[in-house]
């Protein structure tokens, strides 16, 4: 029996969250009813409503989808659209603290994957940005570039600014310094790995498709401060998808 | 010098004025009559469960080219963005065969023991493109979902990291709410020039994952 608080403290590293949740968090009903869907998603039908008044449990979310247990203990799930229209039983309107298009600072966390071409070689990305102002993003990015002749990896930090954070589409540009590690492939004549640094600038277009989903497209250009004489010039061009948190 | 570098941020340079121009049109032009004196009371996100992270692991089995067909372990992180739209990171591992001609010729080996490990990481895309409910018997029912995804990643194998293009489709049930069982095929590509000369590689896995929703 020792072992069962282990287990419990075991668990509740994977489910902080969900015992944290555990107060009941309840709202009004305040259209003429609300309905509850089979699951989480288009198309599954409805199988119960919640007329006026009633009060309604929230247990859970789940992208736009409200998991609810209504006082007859019937557990369904109700569009964002429905859950927005109830009341908190003090009365007042319910908000959800949202990322919206044009509150950019709601949610300053923002996370990418990219995928693109590195002056011919194939390159995949991924960064992780965090909103200083409405305009400025500081930027962490990481990148493996696979060629024929040789595989790069590429770990930068840059500060990026968005023209028009509120529009829907609106173009950014992106200062930044980093390190490119070059890795000659092995069917090759053996050649030296080397670490060199880069600074680059970038220029492209973001573009929300849904309220958290936003797809990104630059092109970027590297300077490779190298060791040899001259320094060496680096076109990358990616296109990929972003959230925020 | 650096020319494309420093157009770029010509035309950041330039595109400024305009962006300050514009926010000034935004502006309202006659001063606000009535202060909204009413606080907006925003619920504590803390306090609604999201679920939106789906993390687990799987098994099954992958065919690498040429190169037999073995097991395969991996694990994967996905976060689901809208009903239909996810994301997921995947790494994997499995281990391969001597190819028929090694067998047959009996001695010369390509790859060695190390080089016959392969490893894969790679980000999807993917979309619940038929939702629905699983019946079991007469009393239950279980949400599911078909869904395809596309990505890009990296395969680690012979001793080189090629690129790597992920397709597949998925079929997942939810016994309960934060519970998932998943069944994927999944088809990762790749050039090389492993056997002499450049090839693409067809490596087609069958897999059965276990996922919990946070």
């Amino acid at each position: 029996m020792r072992l069962l608080p282990l287990l419990a403290a075991l668990l509740c590293l994977f489910c902080g969250d969900a015992f944290a949740a555990r107060e009941a968090f309840e709202v009004v009903v305040n259209d003429p009813y609300i309905e509850l869907h089979t699951g989480p998603g288009r198309g599954y039908p409805i199988f119960h409503v919640t007329e006026r008044g009633e009060r309604i449990e929230v247990l859970k979310r789940r992208t736009d989808w409200f998991k609810v247990r209504t006082p007859e203990g019937k557990e369904g799930w109700v569009k964002r659209k429905q859950m927005e229209l109830t009341l908190l039983p003090t009365g007042e309107g319910v908000e959800f603290d949202d990322p919206v298009m044009n509150d950019v600072l709601a949610h300053r966390f923002e996370f990418g994957v990219q995928g693109g071409d590195l002056d011919g070689a194939n390159l995949i990305s991924a960064y992780l940005g965090y909103a200083l102002t409405p305009n400025f993003t500081a930027e962490l990015r990481g990148s493996r570039g696979l060629g024929d002749y040789s595989n790069t990896w590429l770990a930068s930090a840059n500060l990026t600014h968005t023209f028009f954070p509120k529009w829907r589409v609106s173009p950014f540009f992106s200062l930044g310094a980093g390190v490119v590690h070059t890795e000659p492939k092995s069917t090759l004549v053996q050649t030296e790995d080397r670490t060199d640094q880069t600074v680059q600038a970038a220029a492209g277009v973001r573009a929300y498709l849904t309220r958290r989903f936003v797809f990104r497209a630059e092109y970027r250009n590297y300077m490779v401060l190298t060791s040899r004489d001259d320094n060496e010039e680096v076109d990358e061009w990616t296109a990929g998808f972003s959230v925020f948190f | 010098m650096d020319g494309r570098f420093f157009s770029i941020l010509l035309i950041a340079a330039l595109l400024s004025p305009v962006q300050a121009a514009l926010a000034q049109e935004e502006r309202p032009s006659s001063p606000q009559v009535i202060e909204p004196e009413v606080e907006r009371r925003d619920i504590n996100r803390a306090r609604i469960d999201t679920e939106n992270f789906e993390l687990g692991g799987y098994a099954g089995i992958m065919s690498v080219e040429d190169f037999g067909t073995n097991a395969v372990y991996g694990a994967r992180l996905a976060y689901h963005i809208t009903e239909g739209f996810f994301i997921e990171a995947t790494y994997g591992m499995t281990t391969t065969d001597k190819t028929s001609f090694e067998r047959l010729s009996g001695g010369a080996e390509l790859l060695s023991d190390s080089e016959r490990d392969l490893t894969y990481y790679n980000a999807v895309l993917g979309y619940n493109l038929f939702p629905g409910e699983v019946f079991l018997g007469g009393s239950r029912a279980m949400d599911s979902s078909l869904y395809v995804v596309a990505g890009a990643g990296s395969t680690d194998f012979g001793g080189d990291d090629e690129f790597t293009m992920v397709f597949g489709f998925g079929y997942r049930v939810l016994p309960t709410d934060s519970l998932a069982f998943h069944l994927n095929v999944r088809d990762h590509i790749f050039e090389s020039d492993l056997l002499g000369q450049d090839d693409t590689y067809h490596n087609i896995e069958a897999i059965l994952g276990l996922t919990f929703f946070f």
